[in-house]
């Protein structure tokens, strides 16, 4: 078998010329009393990270601020650091994706699919969101004050995603635990075929997914809520409703797929 | 994948051509394929005609060029002969013209007429509409038909992933909404109940130039606008009559309309201010024409929105 050290590295997603992959840190940053500050603007999303990277894992910075980061696509992704970054700009679509530990505000919106299996952390948008905000979300806290497009928190696995403002169709969709705090209206299909976790609504329900339910209020919801929003400091409504999976779909039988067939609901 | 964009002016004309090659450039990656462009510029009393005579990659066999001039010719005589005043006639490419003329008459009958000419498509038919769609990236096809500094009020672009139908200047957007003058149509997604819209719309008489299901919604909205339809109750009408994942653009002489169904599942990001409304699938393409800082927003799921100069 040949070495792996002689097989020749070849690029097989050639984004039609968006490849990079020689790119390297632009090293622009400006470092001051262990903060760091770079402009963004010039550079690719590929040096963006790099430079990011950079400055977290090598010169060990724990402050970071990037200027102008002009919507651009898969910024500050797989960032697996205790750290803080503050985007002044908005982002684009799948923006900080896979990460674990930072605390990161972004002082703009962000497009579809930001924090992606984001493992822990806090995240603060201070605008609006695109959709598949927090898809397979799994720890940590992500705060969007604006409002956000459809799907939020698809197959979201664990942690706190809120919401100041409205949410569209399908919100918390198969979603299999952790908590949405939604303070406006939210669009038809919520909560559709979830498995776990909860979702709070302040706002009006346009209609419930397959399996979503109203559920019970307890104190812990009131400790949360009233726990979360003052850590943000946000402006909390007066009263929200609860909903929780129904366990009423197929997958919460003991039944094997034969024996389903023959059993009449 | 695909990517959309569109844009009007509130007041003033600005150069759309422009606008619209360095929105859609930036979002080339979503469709390198082809790309077009629906213009909209000052009204006049003239009807432009663009037409096509064969496509981009046709193959150049040895009577090409006299062949697509002896059908240009042709052009013009069934132009004459349909009681068309031909004001000029350009060649814009070695494929592509544009015609101007005056005419009073039936537009379905006369896109028919120039149809029946071997290997003519109208592209766009109107006192003010110009569809301009090639092979290649935004910029490519820009300079090739010299549209920096088209002077116009709106437009909407496209940037075509081919999936479904061929790599060719008939699959590639913005669509006319034949045989309605001044209406267009930009999409990005998948129509699911293509086939029986468009068995349904050919019994209407209507044509289809291309296999791409996307031409179905601006033939749909033609039909619904011809039998009196506003641009913005057809719209709202096709979120039940379209199946499938779509957000779409449509655009008249002076509306700007777009849709999203009924999971969202396609994106679109707006910007609007007091001068100029922008919308596109990706947000960088909104901060290519405009160098401060902008607040967004995304249209939600059944959501029609239409502006009017």
């Amino acid at each position: 078998m040949e070495p792996v050290a002689s097989i020749e590295r070849r690029i097989t997603y050639d984004a039609r010329g968006l490849a990079e992959p020689d790119a390297e840190a632009p090293g622009t940053s400006q470092i001051d009393d262990g903060k760091a500050v770079f402009d963004a603007a010039p550079h690719s999303t590929r040096q963006i990270n790099l430079e990011l990277r950079r400055l977290i894992y090598e010169e060990g910075i724990r402050d970071v601020t990037v200027l102008n980061p002009g919507a651009k696509h898969s910024i500050g992704v797989g960032i697996l650091q205790r750290c803080r970054i503050r985007f002044e700009g908005s982002l684009g679509y799948f923006g900080l994706g896979v990460i674990d530990g930072p605390e990161i505000v972004v002082n703009g919106r962000v497009g579809w699919s930001v924090c992606e299996n984001m493992m822990s952390g806090v995240v603060v948008i201070q605008k609006n969101a695109g959709s598949l905000a927090g898809a397979a979300f799994r720890g940590g806290d992500l705060v969007i004050k604006g409002s956000v497009g459809a799907r939020t928190g698809i197959d979201q696995k664990g942690g706190t995603i809120i919401v100041g403002g409205d949410a569209g169709s399908m919100t918390g969709f198969m979603m299999q635990r952790g908590r949405q705090i939604i303070c406006g209206d939210v669009g038809p299909g919520l909560g559709d075929s979830m498995y776990d976790g909860t979702i709070y609504v302040a706002g009006t329900v346009k209609a419930l997914g397959i399996d979503c339910v109203p559920g019970e209020w307890t104190d812990a919801d009131t400790e949360l809520i009233d726990r979360k929003f003052r850590l943000y400091g946000l402006d909390k409504p007066d009263s929200f409703q609860k909903f929780v999976c129904g366990k009423m779909l197929y997958n919460y039988d003991n039944l094997e797929p034969s024996e389903r067939k023959l059993v009449i609901h | 994948m695909c990517g959309i964009a569109g844009i009007i002016h509130r007041d003033a004309a600005a150069d759309v051509g422009s606008e619209m090659t360095h929105m859609l450039q930036s979002m080339k990656h979503r469709g390198p394929d082809s790309s077009g462009f629906a213009l909209f510029g000052p009204p006049t009393d003239l009807i432009a005609i663009r037409f096509k005579l064969a496509d981009a990659n046709d193959a150049r066999d040895f009577e090409y060029r006299e062949r697509l001039e002896r059908h240009r010719l042709e052009v013009e005589s069934r132009l004459n002969k349909i009681g068309a005043a031909i004001d000029r006639v350009e060649s814009e490419t070695e494929y592509a013209y544009r015609a101007t003329v005056r005419y009073e008459g039936d537009i379905k009958a006369l896109a028919d007429y120039l149809e029946d000419v071997p290997g003519c498509e109208v592209l766009s038919l109107g006192h003010s509409l110009e569809i301009v769609k090639d092979l290649g990236d935004a910029q490519e096809v820009s300079d090739l038909y010299k549209l920096g500094g088209f002077q116009g009020t709106h437009a909407i672009g496209h940037v075509r992933m081919a999936t479904e139908s061929d790599v060719d200047i008939s699959g590639a957007h913005p669509y006319w909404a034949y045989p309605f003058s001044d209406v267009a149509v930009v999409h990005n997604g998948q129509l699911t109940n293509y086939f029986h819209w468009k068995r349904r719309l050919e019994f209407s008489g209507h044509r289809f130039q291309s296999e791409c299901d996307s031409e179905i919604i601006a033939v749909y909205l033609a039909e619904k606008m011809a039998d009196g339809r506003s641009l913005e109750e057809a719209m709202h009408e096709s979120l039940d009559d379209l199946d499938g994942v779509f957000t779409y653009m449509a655009v008249t002489k002076d509306s700007l309309g777009v849709a999203k169904d009924e999971m969202a599942a396609k994106p679109l990001v707006l910007y609007e201010s007091d001068e100029l409304v922008a919308m596109a699938s990706e947000e960088i393409a909104i901060r290519a024409i405009i160098d401060h800082e902008i607040d967004t927003y995304d249209p939600y799921e059944r959501q029609v929105l239409v502006w009017s100069r």
